[in-house]
């Protein structure tokens, strides 16, 4: 990396710290492993047999490791949707509302505009969701660029009302026949194309690319500067002449957008359809998937494909050992914690 | 629109109502001291799922109601772990606890999915046997019901005029203050969850005892966070949230009045409303720039040296 | 260690602190000290930012603990381990920034300090409590009013009265009389005078020369962690505690009074009846009609809190003006925004430029970039120019006389090189108007005069400054013109040499000119 593209030359000091957090990661990984482990043994299940079916099938099996990235696709983009926001220091507590909300208006989206083929439809449904989301992140975001209200109270009450107004359009008007508390299964030109017959879908590309973009934006950009300039000081990049209004607002609607993005996946690729309270706290994981990776576009990569591991592979277990669901989140929540509770190891190194 | 079904609709705000106000009267303590806790819909949870199965293994729900109070108590021991001795984030914290709740709950509960227990006794104030049957069946109130309004009283009693009171408001203003003073504020933190849960401990054995009498999973159904927006509406004030646990169960209540009146309007929706209205208030009070949260909130304390 | 001669030298001091020795990371704060404190004396601990007062004191209230060394009570060693050891022998701190809860009233305040609190409080004792001591030593105010609505002399009255319902003996004053206005000053001494009659031992944490001299039994001068030297007030005067401060000669700053303001030329800023609604009555600017001209410093004094910042804020751009107009090199610049104004050539200096004006995490030479980022974009947004950024930087850095490394982390420096390093930003485009708040407030007298050289620079080089300070020294050796803040409203213009220290104090407070 040439001098005049960076501000910062390449050092030592920089490879050390990448060298730290690799560290730190994999501390973190087999720490899941061994809680793991010790949670099957409690549960009466043998361990060793466990590891044996999660490698074999889950990350052993294409199809298995498909199954991981199927699981940590919306994962991946609900933590990006936090971490966006999290650089001007906005708390976007939002994802689950905003996610709910990007669903709903792509659902709407699937069923009104049926007729159309599905390269109108799918960017179609995209936009929708993305606006659904956005729309639910600027009331927060509006506020508290005006000093009013802290981001994190509004969009945890906003929380509470977008799965509420999803019920009401899903049990109200757009339930299937048979069933009250979902739609009828999405038009094939609504549903995200997957790949070689795997349930990954299209939405993984999209937020890998996002993901470039976004480590881009940060790195190199005026308005990544900006941005880390009102992350670290936001009273003094007022002072120094940036518009911190404008970004508060802005960066917050784009959060909810990806948000809504992720909402709009889950209808049109990973369900086929909007079931009322389809989503059991992804939006929750993506903020503690950020949070645990301090934004860090790498870390959210790392932490999302542990955490797809566990849940993948509990769901596995719960299939050849009937091991109830409940252990899984109790292991994530344990895995959590541990990190939460940053014992000695896991610190970085303070150079 | 009766008198029998206004009185109806009163009844049942008051009946789903109360385990609302317990469980804000926790969070307003918890939250009095500096500490948002997240997590409370998982504490709920663990309390409620406790509370049940001891209910139905003794078949006693007194001590049921004691086992899912302390369920409570301790559950919030994690958080305070986390949050007060790690300095951990508080709301990744909370949040993390949420999901332990829903494993931990769910494992606890599993045995009993389906059991039938002996609720908590229903009682009726004495002076009242004299109404007819349909009004005495509509006040026939368990402990817990009654217990509610002064415990309201007795928090802020305990808050504002007692000695533990004070040291715990400082803390939650100003942690290095009430250091100064000669207090503990990791302590008093610890303190503060522990009471708190006990509360929201209450309000969980009161769903799962009394109310609906029975265990699903995620039965409390965003009680938790309910519970964090009423104590911002209530501004942190124990007697405030006795109006404000009322109005938001009476939007369910009042669900019932508009069916039986023949309005259709979609019980979402109304649910909806004291969300709104919270957001309403704080706007309201954005406006006029009166800060009447605790100064601490959701900060971590670092000790000096 | 020299005593003051009124008191026997049978007497054994209250507190004796001797060979203090306290590290930090990369700095030694206190280096072997002694310190002896009496019964109803007034001992003032003097010494420049930086000297080590603070840190020694907060060793004597078990905020730290030393190194190496010993407390010594009545002649007994004794161990202070926390705030809490401290006051349990009567010793008690009031801090610079006052540890008062805005959201109590006064008496759940200092209820929270009482030793003997009951676990059921009992109110109305306490309130008779407060009242009886505020009567006794003119310490006068209401207990149930809520802190937040209290003047910041009345808080301080309230810190105090913390201190004497808690049986403390030995009362640590820190910097006291920084925000208080000279009348109050000298309110505060009389209470002092009466707590020293009635066996109190105080001690004073200041850098202010003229007040310890007024008021002190003794004085010790601390330099660079060290004492400097110990005397009572008989024997010292301006010339020698200056030297025992600083150890060399004050380098003055000359300024060239020749008058470089060119009167016919049009105002850079001219401010007309503008008006802001700001937090408070005191501070909301009403009124305000001011013209700063090219080559001219126009100094702003003031208590703190009359709407000095608020002027700041204002010709920077930040916040609204509810009537009135800003005009800015000629054109009407009322509602334009921080951005627009800065990129016509305004620059600004504030106090504190670590919350104020620098992203601490960002390397130097990033900060740099952060008030021009427009003028180095290429791509469109895509791209910075960092060649650019440095050249910049280096060619002001040698104008200034100072440099420092880029890539460092800006709140690894100083505050004085942070300060420096803002300065350097803010020339770097010969900005037409620099607003300076406060701008040498908390630095070490080196950078402190290296700030004021550059402002003086600036203004030979035709610009004009808007100085807004609370050292009337530095307001009245650089302004060539003064006003005077009250209430958010001009109380006074003047030049320098039309009038004095008092009669500006006088305005500061409110109160009516004497014409002497």
């Amino acid at each position: 990396m040439s001098e005049t593209t960076a501000a910062h030359p390449r050092s030592l000091v920089l490879r050390q710290k990448i060298l730290n957090a690799a560290i730190r990661y994999a501390m973190m990984v087999l720490l899941a492993l061994l809680l793991f482990g010790i949670i099957l043994l409690i549960s009466g299940k043998n361990p060793f047999q466990s590891y044996k079916d999660i490698f074999t099938h889950a990350l052993g099996s294409a199809y298995g490791f498909s199954e991981v990235l199927v699981a940590m696709t919306p994962m991946l983009i609900t933590a990006l949707a936090v971490a966006l926001p999290s650089r001007l220091i906005l708390i976007n507590v939002g994802v689950e509302g905003q996610l709910y909300m990007g669903a709903c208006f792509a659902t709407w989206g699937a069923l009104t505009f049926q007729h159309l083929p599905a390269w109108a439809l799918l960017p179609l449904m995209v936009l929708l969701g993305m606006i659904g989301g956005s729309l639910w992140a600027f009331i927060p975001g509006y506020l508290r660029s005006l000093g009013i209200v802290n981001e994190t109270i509004t969009t945890l009450l906003l929380n509470s009302v977008a799965p509420k107004i999803v019920s009401f359009f899903v049990f109200g008007f757009w339930h299937s026949p048979m069933d009250t508390d979902k739609t009828a299964y999405f038009v094939p030109a609504a549903r995200l194309p997957t790949f070689f017959g795997t349930r990954v879908d299209l939405s993984l590309v999209i937020v890998l690319v996002l993901l470039v973009v976004f480590w881009f934006v940060m790195k190199y950009t005026r308005w990544g500067l900006e941005i880390r300039a009102i992350g670290g000081n936001p009273q003094a990049a007022r002072r120094n002449g940036i518009p911190v209004n404008a970004y508060l607002v802005i960066i917050m609607c784009i959060g909810g957008a990806i948000a809504g993005l992720a909402g709009m996946a889950q209808v049109s690729g990973y369900y086929g359809l909007l079931l009322a309270n389809f989503s059991r706290g992804t939006g929750y994981m993506g903020f503690l998937i950020s949070w645990l990776s301090f934004g860090d576009p790498i870390g959210i990569l790392l932490v999302s494909f542990v955490v797809a591991v566990i849940v993948t592979g509990g769901n596995l277990l719960q299939l050849t050992q009937g091991l109830p669901f409940a252990v899984i989140n109790i292991l994530l929540a344990i895995t959590l914690f541990v990190v939460l509770a940053r014992p000695t190891f896991l610190k970085e190194k303070k150079s | 629109m009766t008198l029998l079904s206004i009185l109806g609709v009163i009844s049942s705000a008051i009946f789903s109502g109360t385990s609302l106000l317990y469980t804000t009267l926790g969070e307003v303590i918890h939250e009095r001291s500096g500490i948002v806790n997240l997590g409370l819909e998982g504490v709920l949870l663990v309390s409620a799922s406790t509370g049940f199965a001891v209910t139905s293994l003794t078949g006693n729900p007194y001590l049921g109601v004691l086992a899912a109070a302390l369920a409570g108590g301790l559950t919030n021991m994690v958080l305070g772990y986390l949050v007060v001795t790690r300095n951990g984030n508080q709301l990744a914290s909370g949040l993390a606890l949420m999901f332990f709740g829903f494993g931990l709950s769910a494992l606890i509960g599993k045995p009993y999915v389906g059991a039938k227990i002996n609720g908590l006794p229903r009682i009726l104030l004495p002076g009242l046997s004299d109404l007819p049957r349909v009004y005495t069946s509509l006040f026939k109130f368990d402990i817990l019901i009654y217990m509610a309004i002064p415990a309201a009283f007795l928090v802020w009693w305990l808050l504002f005029r007692t000695r533990w009171g004070l040291s715990l408001r400082a803390v939650g203003e100003n942690a290095d203050t009430a250091f100064a003073s000669g207090r503990n504020p990791r302590l008093i933190r610890y303190q503060a969850l522990f009471v708190g849960g006990l509360l929201a401990g209450l309000g969980a054995a009161h769903l799962s005892i009394a109310y609906a009498m029975n265990w699903t999973e995620y039965m409390t159904a965003g009680r938790g966070f309910i519970a964090v927006a009423l104590v911002i509406f209530s501004k942190w004030h124990p007697l405030r949230a006795i109006v404000g646990a009322l109005l938001f169960s009476a939007a369910v209540a009042f669900q019932l009045l508009l069916q039986s009146s023949g309005v259709h309007v979609s019980p979402f929706l109304l649910d909806t409303i004291p969300y709104f209205l919270t957001l309403i208030v704080l706007i309201a009070w954005g406006g006029t720039r009166k800060h009447a949260a605790p100064a601490s909130l959701g900060r971590v304390y670092h000790g000096t040296e | 260690m020299p005593r003051p001669s009124h008191l026997q030298t049978a007497q054994i001091p209250l507190i004796a602190m001797r060979g203090i020795t306290k590290a930090f990371p990369g700095v030694l704060a206190n280096d072997g000290v002694d310190l002896e404190i009496f019964r109803s004396e007034i001992h003032a601990l003097l010494g420049e930012n930086g000297a080590g007062k603070s840190t020694l004191m907060k060793i004597l209230y078990g905020f730290y603990r030393a190194d190496a060394g010993q407390i010594l009570l009545d002649g007994e060693p004794i161990s202070i381990r926390s705030p809490h050891d401290a006051r349990n022998v009567n010793i008690g701190m009031v801090f610079q920034d006052f540890t008062l809860i805005p959201a109590f009233s006064v008496a759940e305040n200092i209820a929270l300090f009482l030793p003997d609190l009951r676990a059921v409080l009992d109110l109305k004792e306490i309130h008779r409590r407060i009242n009886e001591l505020s009567q006794r030593y003119n310490l006068q105010v209401d207990p149930q009013a809520m802190v937040s609505q209290l003047s910041i002399g009345e808080q301080q009255k309230v810190e105090i009265l913390k201190l004497l319902i808690s049986n403390a003996r030995i009362l640590i004053l820190d910097e006291p009389t920084r925000v208080l206005a000279p009348h109050e000053v000298e309110a505060l001494f009389r209470v002092l005078d009466g707590l020293r009659k009635d066996g109190y031992a105080i001690i004073l944490i200041t850098h202010k020369l003229k007040e310890v001299l007024e008021c002190a039994d003794c004085i010790t001068v601390l330099r660079n962690g060290r004492v400097a030297g110990s005397l009572p007030r008989s024997e010292a005067d301006e010339e020698k505690l200056v030297a025992m401060m600083f150890g060399k000669e004050l380098a003055g700053l000359k300024i060239d009074r020749k008058q470089v303001r060119d009167e016919s030329a049009p105002p850079l800023l001219e401010l007309r009846g503008v008006e802001t609604r700001g937090e408070g009555a005191e501070t909301s600017l009403k009124a305000i009609d001011l013209k700063i001209y090219p080559g001219e410093i126009l100094g702003v004094a003031g208590v703190s809190g009359n709407g000095q910042k608020e002027l700041g804020d204002i010709a920077l751009g930040m916040g609204k003006c509810v009537r009135g107009a800003k005009i800015l090199f000629g054109q009407d610049v009322t509602r334009l925004s921080i951005q627009k104004v800065r990129r016509r050539g305004v620059g600004f200096i504030p106090e504190n430029p670590l919350t104020m004006a620098v992203a601490p995490f960002m390397s130097v030479l990033e900060n740099m970039a952060l008030t021009q980022t427009w003028r180095y974009t290429c791509l469109g947004g895509m791209g910075l120019d960092w060649q650019r950024v440095r050249t910049d930087v280096d060619s002001t850095m040698k104008k200034m006389g100072f440099s420092f490394s880029l890539y460092t982390p800006a709140r690894s420096l100083s505050g004085g090189n942070l300060q420096r390093m803002v300065i350097i930003r803010e020339m770097t485009h010969a900005p037409r108007l620099i607003i300076a708040s406060y701008l040498t407030r908390g630095l070490d007298v080196q950078s402190t005069i290296a700030a004021r050289q550059a402002l003086v620079q600036a203004r030979q080089s035709g610009a004009g400054v808007l100085l807004i300070s609370e050292d009337l020294e530095e307001l009245f050796t650089l302004s060539d013109r003064l006003i005077v803040l009250y209430g958010g409203k001009i109380a006074g213009t003047f030049k320098p040499e039309e009038t004095n220290i008092y009669e500006v104090g006088h305005l500061m407070t409110g109160s009516e000119v004497q014409h002497v």
